[in-house]
């Protein structure tokens, strides 16, 4: 029924804005179709269903081939539902990582890649994004085995994103100009915006697909060639569609993906000499280690996409309900696993009580289970190590005096499931207010004016999003320049059309993906100034 | 004399017109100032030194809009080029000092007045600096004169100039920093907002002090951040005297702080402060990787980086020889040397080679070493002793690997640091002097068969700067303007530099863009705002 909602809605507008609102309205969704965590215990769990998916790919994809890592060696990558393993992974390491970049060399150096017009590239991106959409439900399946998200939040909303991302991207490929500028003198001046050459990506796993449509989609628009390396959790999605590339008519080197782990692969994309850009989505401790590891090697050009601990506005005179869910939604999404989760919700005094007792309602209502069951809205974290996480800042925030109002504990006894919690009476000091959670706990602050809640809200190393719910315009407008954020949803949240750019201030990262913004960061900038003789005009 | 008034008389006609570093050595008639000056070989040129017409009045730290002592008391001297004599002790800049500079360019963001008053307010403060710049250009001149070491002439009819042209740019961009509305997939309004960073961190070298002073003050503030500037330590002296003016043209305390000192301890502190937002940079490779590393290690705050250059200067055989001759020169000896972008590659096809480096070598024996407040002079001493030691070291390398030692190769003179023009061929790839950025008046020529053969070589470096092209083929130059991984290529120019002009190095060459529209990236956050629309007319 929830499930048909969405789909209409996408129907209606293919992957639109709106498509991950769905959620909005009066009625929690997906609530009739699933069971309540708190009243199926373990239930969930006892019957795992078969995902209707093969793993066809477990190699790298080096050079338009799927190969063996260089050493032979594998690593097993685990189904968050039950902690078995879904396949045996080739392990990419130094040697691999210089095997892909000489693919990528090749084929940036000598072609064909940004020797091919801008029109050829765009249509091979073009017919890439048909495939996806052919492929959507495998892919979608898939995704979801290898990271546990709903099954339903994978094929309805983030594989027609990724078709919609790089449908965005090809668009953009014949329209990259350089200028004319305007010289001092008689000279003729231009501007090249030329391709850097061999980029390296590193991409998280909490949106495995998505994350690669951010990353490959303006890199090979503006004529790159990519070495990308996978999250060690979620490897397996990107194999299958590097393979769709290349059916698309993806010439051979041009995209090489190596599964493999940050230490050693991920290292070595991070200095290598002859990559001449790096992209990194992961967390801050780990961005600054890749812009260190840029800075000692050749300086090569780094983006970071980090962390977050982004403030959720409340103010007195929104519409209580519609802020409730749309604050459960900003931090249960994905299992709370979102660089960009609300994950301090702001509420003002006058309507805190109230706010409370509805969004603990709210988390209560939640539907945890299989994430390939219909109607369900939380599956597992990703991996144990995330889980143990999760559960130590719940007991953290129980021991520093913070409310348990739902929730606090693991969800069943199998797999990584974790019961959507909530806390209120938070303090700005209290760990769980200021560590990223990247889980399913919500934490409720008080505040009484608007200067005291930007004071709070900027309060923090982390600069990525904000919500502000209000009704009045002055509200919004200040609160929208106050915050040092990248992104600002007002009476909305995690709306990520393509066209808008995402990023970080402070240590949540540097530069912005997305929307127009995203070129930048594979472009070089050229000037070239010739003397002009008797010009006709300066 | 006559090289003077040319340079003037463009000047005057384009206001800071574009590459008016060039005007002395285009045309035919070269060298007019030749006449009235010595030549290199003779030692005389240091013999008589010109007192300079200008009083030394700052040498304090400039924070919160006050001259003041260093925390700890401590002084540094700066010395003159010219006889390695002390021209004045000024305040040395150190961690504390940087904290205090923070705290105030902190608070003039965070609370204003800078980034809360109106773009065209900042804009005009912007415009009376440059009125001012240009009404204390002589004394500006003559101070960057005495304690770079660069031709008086230069520095006042080049150089302070185009500093007032870069503010008047700058100004003129502040009230055109435009957001953009964005097309939603959905019934959604979508804006970006360009917001200023914060507190920008700038730290200049000391070849071009105040120009580099207005490459990174000039867009930081026209997009509404507050500054701490770290100047060189061989150079403080200007960017002071400047900061004075800024004052006087109505900037608010706080919004430029100042701080004289020394790159590992003033520099370090500023590159790892918590609370300076971003960070700008021009000096040495090796330094903008540790600068780097200490923003990686604290803030994570972004890092724009203008680095060294091993620039090729190709000419072609159907390339004017005289006149390639000439602008090769300049590309190399312009600043003594001492440019990042200085091409000191000069790849010559074989077909024109031999004539091409009989006529560079005289040129270079033609080129007027001495006094830099004397008229008609082309170069002067080498900005310090290090400098000094580290080039000709090099020209020691140059000769023990078998270059051709074609002329100069010494010291002018036995005081100060001057050198002769030093030009090489049989230069190979392989050399050190081909490899390493010399920044100093030492020419290296190199032959070349092809152009794959020559792309290929000119691209086979870990720089990325700047290249010079030589050609009369369109064909040539729209191929290897391409081709070469370069942020600059010069066609049958060089160092052209005009404000609109965007500049910048590939590969280890640097990060980011400075001038032109490029520029005011360094300085915006990019800001996304998004509402849900309710029964919109259009989406």
């Amino acid at each position: 029924m929830a499930s048909r909602r969405v789909s209409s809605l996408l129907s209606r507008s293919l992957f639109s804005s709106s498509s991950l609102f769905s959620l909005r309205g009066k009625d929690p969704l997906m609530s009739r179709g699933a069971r309540r965590y708190s009243n199926l215990a373990s239930a969930s769990l006892e019957d795992t269903i078969t995902p209707p998916v093969k793993v066809e790919h477990t190699q790298l994809l080096i050079n338009g081939k799927f190969v063996d890592s260089a050493s032979g060696k594998t690593f097993p990558t685990l189904d968050p539902r039950t902690g078995e393993v879904i396949a045996q992974v080739a392990e990419g390491d130094v040697e691999d990582v210089n095997r892909a970049v000489v693919a990528a060399r090749k084929a940036f150096d000598q072609g064909p890649w940004p020797r091919m017009t801008a029109y050829e590239r765009s249509k091979i991106l073009f017919r890439f994004a048909d495939l996806i959409e052919k492929h959507n439900d495998e892919i979608a399946a898939l995704e979801t085995w290898d990271n546990g998200k709903p099954y339903e939040q994978s094929a309805n909303i983030e594989v027609p994103m990724l078709a919609r991302v790089f449908r965005y991207y090809a668009g953009w490929a014949d329209k990259i100009h350089g200028m004319t500028v305007p010289g001092d003198g008689s000279h003729h001046v231009q501007t090249l915006h030329e391709p850097i050459g061999v980029a390296g990506q590193i991409i998280p796993w909490n949106f495995p697909l998505l994350m690669l449509s951010w990353k490959l989609g303006p890199a090979l628009a503006c004529g790159n060639t990519v070495v990308l390396k996978t999250a060690e959790q979620t490897p397996l999605s990107a194999l299958l569609v590097g393979r769709l590339l290349h059916e698309a008519g993806l010439p051979e080197g041009v995209v090489n993906i190596v599964s493999g782990f940050g230490p050693t692969a991920g290292a070595a994309i991070a200095s290598h000499m002859d990559i001449d850009k790096v992209a990194f989505t992961g967390s801050t401790d780990v961005g600054k280690i890749i812009l260190e590891l840029a800075s000692k090697s050749n300086l090569k050009a780094v983006t970071l996409e980090l962390g977050g601990k982004s403030p959720f506005i409340v103010c007195e005179d929104a519409d209580v309900d519609q802020a409730v869910e749309m604050a459960h939604f900003a931090l249960f999404f994905n299992q709370g696993q979102c660089c960009c989760a609300g994950s301090r919700t702001f509420v003002h005094e006058r309507v805190y009580d109230e706010f409370v007792e509805k969004a603990k309602a709210r988390a209560i209502n939640r539907a945890v289970g299989d994430p390939f069951k219909s109607g369900i809205e939380q599956g597992p974290q990703v991996d144990s190590e995330q889980f143990e996480k999760i559960l130590k800042y719940i007991r953290h925030g129980v021991d520093s005096g913070a409310t348990l109002q739902a929730g606090g504990d693991r969800h069943g006894s199998k797999g990584y499931y974790i019961q959507p919690t909530v806390f209120s009476d938070v303090k700005d000091d209290m760990l769980i207010a200021k560590d990223e959670i990247f889980g399913p706990v919500q934490t409720i602050l008080k505040f009484k004016n608007l200067d005291e809640v930007i004071a709070r809200a900027n309060n923090s190393r982390y600069g990525l999003a904000a919500g502000v719910f209000t009704q009045n315009l002055d509200t919004a407008n200040r609160l929208m320049r106050a915050l040092r954020v990248g992104s600002v949803w007002i009476n909305c949240f995690d709306v990520f059309d393509a066209t808008i750019p995402f990023g970080g201030y402070k240590m949540s990262g540097i530069g912005r993906e997305k929307g127009i913004y995203s070129l930048n960061n594979y472009l070089q900038v050229k000037a070239v100034v010739t003397s002009i003789k008797n010009p006709a005009w300066l | 004399m006559a090289a003077r008034s040319r340079v003037s008389s463009l000047l005057s006609r384009s206001f800071s017109a574009s590459s008016p570093f060039l005007s002395r050595s285009q045309g035919k008639n070269l060298n007019n100032g030749s006449r009235i000056v010595r030549r290199f070989g003779t030692s005389s040129a240091a013999e008589e030194v010109i007192s300079p017409s200008v009083q030394v009045s700052y040498t304090k730290l400039l924070i919160d809009g006050n001259f003041v002592d260093a925390a700890s008391g401590k002084t540094f001297p700066t010395l003159d080029p010219r006889t390695g004599e002390v021209i004045a002790h000024v305040a040395e800049g150190d961690a504390e000092d940087i904290n205090r500079a923070v705290k105030a360019a902190r608070k003039a963001f965070d609370e204003g007045p800078w980034p809360k008053m109106t773009a065209y307010e900042r804009s005009r403060v912007m415009l009376r600096l440059a009125d001012l710049v240009e009404k204390h250009s002589e004394e500006l001149a003559a101070l960057e004169s005495w304690d770079n070491g660069k031709t008086y002439e230069q520095a006042l009819t080049a150089e302070i100039p185009m500093v007032a042209r870069l503010f008047r740019y700058y100004a003129g961009w502040a009230d055109k920093i435009h957001g953009l509305t964005v097309p939603a997939d959905g019934n959604y309004h979508v804006q970006t907002l360009h917001e200023p960073i914060g507190v920008a961190g700038q730290i200049i070298p000391w070849n071009f002090p105040l120009l580099m002073f207005a490459w990174k003050v000039g867009p930081a503030l026209a997009c509404g951040n507050t500054i701490v500037l770290k100047t060189a330590e061989q150079t403080p002296l200007t960017a002071f005297y400047v900061g004075k003016l800024f004052l006087e043209a109505g900037l608010p305390p706080g919004v430029l702080n100042i701080v004289s000192g020394f790159g590992a301890t003033a520099g370090a502190s500023l590159a790892s402060h918590m609370d300076v937002d971003k960070l700008a940079f021009t000096g040495s490779t090796d330094t903008g990787k540790v600068i780097l590393g200490l923003a990686a290690n604290s803030n994570l705050k972004p890092v724009t980086l203008e680095l060294g250059g091993k620039s090729p200067f190709i000419v072609f055989e159907d390339a004017d020889i005289d006149k390639a001759v000439e602008l090769a020169h300049f590309a190399l000896f312009f600043n003594q040397g001492q440019c990042c972008c200085a091409g000191s590659r000069t790849y010559v096809h074989e077909k024109v080679y031999d004539e091409f480096v009989e006529k560079a070598k005289a040129r270079a024996l033609k080129r007027v070493v001495g006094d830099p407040f004397k008229k008609g002079i082309e170069q002067g001493p080498q900005i310090d002793s290090k400098q000094f030691e580290k080039v000709m070291k090099y020209i020691r390398s140059g000769v023990e690997s078998n270059a051709t030692l074609e002329c100069g190769g010494g010291q002018v003179g036995d005081r100060g640091y001057f050198i002769q023009p030093t030009v090489f061929s049989n230069v190979k790839d392989d050399m050190l002097i081909a490899q390493d950025e010399i920044f100093g008046p030492v020419q290296s020529i190199l032959k070349f068969s092809d152009v794959d053969e020559v792309i290929k070589r000119a691209n086979d470096t870990r720089y990325g700067l700047a290249a010079g092209v030589f050609t009369k083929s369109l064909d040539t130059a729209n191929r290897v303007s391409r081709a070469l991984k370069a942020g600059t290529v010069w066609v049958n120019c060089f160092d052209v530099f005009d404000a609109a002009i965007p500049f910048g190095g590939y590969k280890m060459s640097g990060n980011g863009r400075e001038k032109g529209i490029y520029s005011l990236n360094n300085y915006l956050q990019v800001k996304a705002v998004v509402t849900p629309l309710n029964n919109p007319a259009w989406i």
